[in-house]
């Protein structure tokens, strides 16, 4: 059999195209994005761990001013072993930082849900930590159609 | 915008049981100007963001979070927490300007 192109596969190949091209034109304006260091900051420059976080955004958004993001992280949530906080950074943003969660026992479980501005298509990062100073990282592409910084 | 917005809230469960796990959603009408954005005379807005979250039942921090202007205007948050005891949920946004909106729902545990 012939390989076959499905038109899901097709348009999201025109999308990324698309997009490569707008960033590529768009970038030199987000030349001064903070996200390594606020990583290196949150985690004390411990590298950190894949798994345990799940964050979930959309693939494409097509308002970057309101994108729906949430994230859980599996964990007991118990006071020997708990989520302490989550970091989320945008790498294409004017400015890395989205937001910080602050979690305790009390919060019965670690996730939670909010709306943000995404400047274009980029990659968000989730990193959580917890009780014992372990780090653990997911990241997220999503394009953008409509960036959401105005001007 | 109205002078001290009213926000909305809503918990999945006005009773629990302890242990139970309820899930809180809450938004507030803001702006979150970013302090990014220039207006028309090429001036930078100034920025206005809620810059905290909290959430506490009787006293207790169950909830925060610090909040950047990468957040969208009118900020929307779904979270959840541990009944532990009947009290107030108490909800507070605090603004960039040092003003406070603040929501209140109860919680009872049995």
């Amino acid at each position: 059999m012939t390989v076959t192109v499905s038109r899901r596969d097709a348009l999201v190949l025109g999308g990324v195209a698309a997009v490569a091209f707008a960033i590529g034109s768009a970038s030199p304006a987000f030349a001064k994005n903070d996200s390594a260091e606020l990583i290196k900051a949150f985690t004390g420059g411990k590298e950190p761990a894949t798994g345990k976080i799940t964050l979930d955004l959309p693939e494409i958004a097509e308002n970057g001013n309101t994108v729906p993001l949430a994230f859980s992280v599996d964990s007991p949530m118990t006071e020997a072993d708990h989520v302490t906080d989550v970091l989320i950074v945008a790498e294409g943003n004017p400015r890395g930082g989205v937001a910080t969660f602050h979690f305790s026992p009390a919060s019965g479980v670690a996730e939670a849900s909010t709306r943000i501005r995404l400047a274009g298509t980029q990659n968000v990062i989730a990193i959580a930590k917890t009780n014992d100073g372990a780090v653990f990282m997911d990241t997220k592409q999503v394009k953008v159609t409509i960036g959401g910084c105005g001007g | 915008m109205a002078p001290t917005p009213r926000p909305r809230i809503r918990l999945d469960k006005k009773e629990a049981k302890t242990g139970e796990i309820v899930e809180v959603k809450a938004l507030v009408a803001h702006i979150m100007e970013s302090g990014q954005r220039k207006d028309k005379d090429g001036k930078v807005i100034p920025r206005k963001i809620i810059n905290r979250f909290t959430c506490e039942v009787n006293d207790k921090l169950v909830f925060a979070v610090d909040l950047e202007p990468a957040i969208s205007a009118n900020p929307y948050l779904q979270f959840k927490f541990r009944a532990s005891e009947s009290g107030p949920v108490v909800l507070t946004w605090h603004d960039d300007d040092g003003s406070k909106i603040v929501g209140e729902e109860k919680i009872s545990v049995s």
